[in-house]
């Protein structure tokens, strides 16, 4: 027996690399119930979760006794890290890649990585019917552009309708007002919306018929051209043939239930109705259509198609079977998105929701809309070692953030931060001071250097 | 059993037939924030004031009685400042008439321009908010298009009223002083390629501090010539023509108003201090954010702060991430009285959360409750009557299944002045209608 245990020892020394486990948390799988256990990390990836877990030798140990533990937070809607968020100059700006604004310096990482979140939808503004590509990643905070990015998502396209498509031009570029030069842009009414809508699927279905038979010639051996190559359609296609996910910022009832209808003609599925602030008026629609809604908890009233918005919206459609997550719409800072966990408790408050569905609906359920579900958005075997250490329940306002691991590796620890901020604050002062000492030697003034080299 | 006849028949009593302003709480535990909580114990209103707190209370008569076990009693809250009926959709110009035109306006008066039918009232009122000091100026600490200096006078409104006039607590509570800033273009602290970007011109810093000390100089002209019409009126000057901007300025010179200025970050705040106390005026200060070495004399000088939403992110990309967070912890440290606004309707029913949320970063619970309550009421000087359950206050009361900070929390009833009000709203109302859709 001793023997035994002796040999097991032995065993997990020899593959405790890269093993932590964060032992003894109140442990919220938010798929598989919510209990006081161990969580076995290996290689990145979640290798046991339960009450009681064999822990090797050699294994780093965190201790989460009396803690809460959850699955890091997914934000199905922010437009942080960005360099820019909106193509405001066409109504079909589908070319454009919000992939390629990403900021790995940017703060907003940082910010949204200390409130628990770890994958964030970043994408396209509303500016547009048809915005641009969106890209969701992880805050792997430290690394560059391309180490953040989610490889394994599906690539996604911002849609939207209403107020700001309507307005000419550009109508939220960074918060500043736009001056009144800007030429009227077609759509003006959201029947125009409509209209840009389905003659952008009808160009794409059109553009998608020439590629086939193109293909089909080829196969046969025929000779054939090419047709010529679309980048503002091929995003489109993919959308067409279920390879792209539509992401559709709206608000009102009626052109919800617009869209529906037009996504209905063109066979488009799953799409992610984005705000969807009625979404409660059109449930029913919705959830038939076999599509999801990602909402705010209590936004209202700051503009008219905003009128009838209700902090109801998410458990009612909940309640009518709808997928609902809930976004911080962020921009900028990270503001929203890293208090995601106690804006889960409004749907308790306002609808009667239970604690799991309120955590599921910052975790799993958006991990379903964006099709990530394979990889993050709940803790289960085989996972991703995307997990939070909060001290309190995060649903409780008394609650704060601990520890954050993306893949297993610890990207933040509260205490670790409080306790650098002195030798931060000293080497800020330090390079002003050398700043202030170069202005009076009287150098040739450089810009400080805040963008990252392109 | 009997006991429960009663209590449901004293339930079926229409509530707001007369509107009865006395009625008796029993067997509820009591928060009065000004002290310890009291379990098991029973509040009597009557008329409209809290007429007794003790555990052995009867109802005499036909006294509405609510059965508070298991429930908690706390003083309603109040939000330090927001455009509440003065503000309906933020985004259409013709639904807002905070930040009237021109630089001086120390006549113009919140309480007249507040829509008791806003939607906003009965929104934030359903979250445990009784009271709300109403704003004139556009708010958000002149980062806003308005060129004003002095906005008007706020006044402190119950959310509860069939009028203005019914709804009035208190109609001057502070002259509404936006301290002018060094404003360079793109805002302080805002991303000069953006600003290049979208074509705005930024003022080079020589001439926007030039910009910024011209207001303050016209600011203290104003003061002066307010002093010397107080002076001439006080002679009996004859032929002194009345003049209501003037008029308006004697209660602030007599000390009998606060200047509630407005001023976020340390320099501003300096030169707000050393203005107040050259013009020998009360001051409150409003959406402090960065007090830096301000912060010890405020405390020493007792100068009391409104805070804003900790719900934003850091001011500077450099600060600490739970910068806006650990603010209020820091100033309850360092002994500055302070309590929150809201500064917006959309959000001002989370003001209980925008409090809450700095107490795992440092903040004490209780100071926590306080800075929604009784330092509100002590700040804007009506702690007499509001601000906590104590015998003698106008009975503006919450009843609630737990902590009214915590988000699950749940409101029960509410009352203001012993008057029971509604927690439906637009919002209760359409979630039945659309929940009971076939």
């Amino acid at each position: 027996m001793k023997a035994l245990i002796g040999l097991l020892t032995m065993a997990g020394l020899c593959c405790a690399q890269n093993v932590t486990v964060i032992q003894n948390g109140i442990i919220h799988t938010v798929t598989k119930g919510t209990f006081t256990g161990s969580i076995v990390i290996r290689d990145g990836k979640i290798a046991e979760v339960g009450e009681k877990v064999m822990t090797p030798g050699g294994a780093k140990i965190v201790d989460a006794t009396g803690k809460h533990v959850m699955p890091g937070i997914i934000d199905a809607h922010t437009h942080i890290a960005l360099d820019s968020i909106n193509e405001g100059s066409i109504s079909v700006s589908s070319m454009v890649d919000i992939g390629q604004m990403l900021n790995p310096e940017s703060k907003s990482i940082y910010q949204a990585l200390a409130g628990g979140v770890t994958t964030a939808n970043t994408m396209h503004g509303s500016a547009n019917s048809i915005g641009g590509q969106n890209v969701v990643f992880k805050m792997r905070w430290g690394n560059n552009a391309d180490g953040l990015v989610f490889k394994e998502a599906k690539p996604s396209l911002k849609m939207a309708l209403g107020e700001n498509v309507k307005r000419s031009g550009n109508p939220q570029g960074g918060g500043f007002q736009m001056q009144g030069t800007q030429n009227l842009r077609y759509p003006g009414t959201r029947m125009g919306v409509e209209d840009v809508i389905r003659d952008a699927y009808t160009r794409a279905r059109e553009y998608q018929k020439e590629i086939k038979e193109y293909e089909a010639k080829k196969a046969k051996g025929e000779v054939a051209l090419p047709p010529k190559r679309d980048l503002q359609l091929e995003p489109l296609v993919e959308v067409l043939e279920g390879k792209r996910i539509v992401h559709a910022h709206c608000y009102r009832s009626d052109e919800i239930l617009m869209l529906l209808r037009v996504f209905d003609d063109f066979g488009i599925k799953g799409v992610v109705f984005q705000h969807v602030l009625e979404g409660y008026k059109v449930a029913k629609e919705i959830a038939a259509g076999g599509h999801s809604a990602s909402t705010f908890s209590d936004w209202w009233n700051y503009k008219i198609e905003a009128a009838d918005a209700i902090p109801y919206n998410a458990a009612i459609m909940q309640k009518k079977g709808v997928l609902v997550s809930l976004n911080s719409d962020d921009a900028g800072g990270a503001e929203l998105g890293r208090r995601l966990n106690t804006e889960a408790a409004k749907v308790m408050k306002y609808g009667g929701l239970t604690e799991e569905e309120a955590i599921a609906m910052i975790t799993i359920n958006p991990a379903r809309q964006m099709q990530i579900d394979k990889w993050v958005g709940s803790i289960e075997t085989g996972k991703d070692a995307d997990i939070v250490i909060y001290d309190k329940n995060p649903l409780s306002m008394y609650s704060k953030v601990e520890k954050v691991f993306i893949e297993g590796k610890q990207y933040f620890d509260r205490d670790s931060d409080v306790t650098a901020r002195p030798k931060t604050e000293a080497k800020k002062n330090g390079l002003i001071q050398k700043e202030k000492e170069t202005e009076k030697r009287n150098m040739p003034q450089t810009m400080p250097q805040t963008r990252r080299p392109s | 059993m009997k006991r429960g006849l009663i209590w449901l028949a004293a339930m079926t009593v229409p509530l707001l037939a007369a509107e009865s302003n006395s009625f008796l709480i029993r067997n509820a535990t009591v928060h009065p924030v000004s002290g310890p909580k009291i379990e098991n114990t029973s509040v009597l209103v009557m008329d409209g004031k809290i007429a007794d707190i003790g555990p052995k209370l009867a109802a005499k008569g036909k006294l509405k009685v609510i059965e508070g076990k298991g429930l908690h009693v706390y003083p309603g809250m109040i939000d330090a400042g927001s455009p509440i009926g003065l503000s309906e959709i933020s985004s259409i110009r013709e639904t807002v008439d905070t930040g009237e035109i021109g630089e001086f306006n120390p006549q113009l008066r919140a309480l007249v321009a507040v829509n008791p039918e806003s939607e906003s009232i009965p929104v934030t009122r359903a979250n445990g908010i009784t009271t709300v000091v109403a704003t004139p100026g556009n708010l958000g600490g002149g980062r806003g298009a308005s060129s004003s200096v002095i906005s008007g006078q706020m006044s402190m409104i119950h959310l509860n009223g069939w009028t203005w006039e019914e709804m009035e607590v208190k109609r001057n509570v502070g002259l509404q002083i936006t301290w002018p800033v060094i404003a360079s273009g793109g805002g302080r602290g805002g991303d000069p390629e953006m600003a290049a970007r979208f074509g705005i011109r930024r003022t080079p810093y020589a001439e926007a501090k030039k910009n910024q000390e011209a207001l303050v100089l016209k600011l203290r002209e104003f003061f002066e010539s307010a002093r010397r019409y107080q002076q001439a009126k006080a002679a009996g000057e004859p032929g002194l023509k009345p003049d209501l901007k003037m008029e308006a300025m004697i209660p602030v010179l007599e000390g009998k108003v606060a200047v509630v200025v407005f001023a976020s970050r340390e320099r501003e705040i300096r030169e707000a201090v050393q203005w107040a106390e050259k013009e020998k005026v009360k001051l409150v200060l409003a959406n402090v954010r960065r007090p830096g070495k301000m912060t010890t004399e405020l405390a020493s000088k007792k100068i009391p702060v409104v805070l804003g939403s900790t719900f934003t992110p850091p001011l500077e990309d450099d600060d600490p991430y739970d910068e806006p967070f650990s603010l209020p912890g820091e100033l309850a440290k360092a002994g500055v009285k302070f309590c929150f606004a809201s500064f917006g309707t959309q959000f001002a029913r989370n003001l209980p959360y925008e409090a809450a949320q700095a107490v795992p970063f440092g903040l004490p619970y209780e100071e926590a409750l306080k800075s929604v309550t009784l330092n509100t009421a002590e700040i804007f000087g009506v702690a007499d009557q509001f601000g906590s359950v104590d015998k003698g206050k106008v009975a503006d009361l919450i009843v609630t299944d737990g902590d009214p900070l915590e988000i699950q929390t749940q409101l029960k009833y509410m009352f203001v002045a012993g008057v029971q009000v509604d927690l439906e709203s637009k919002h209760t109302k359409l979630y039945k209608k659309y929940l009971a859709r076939p």
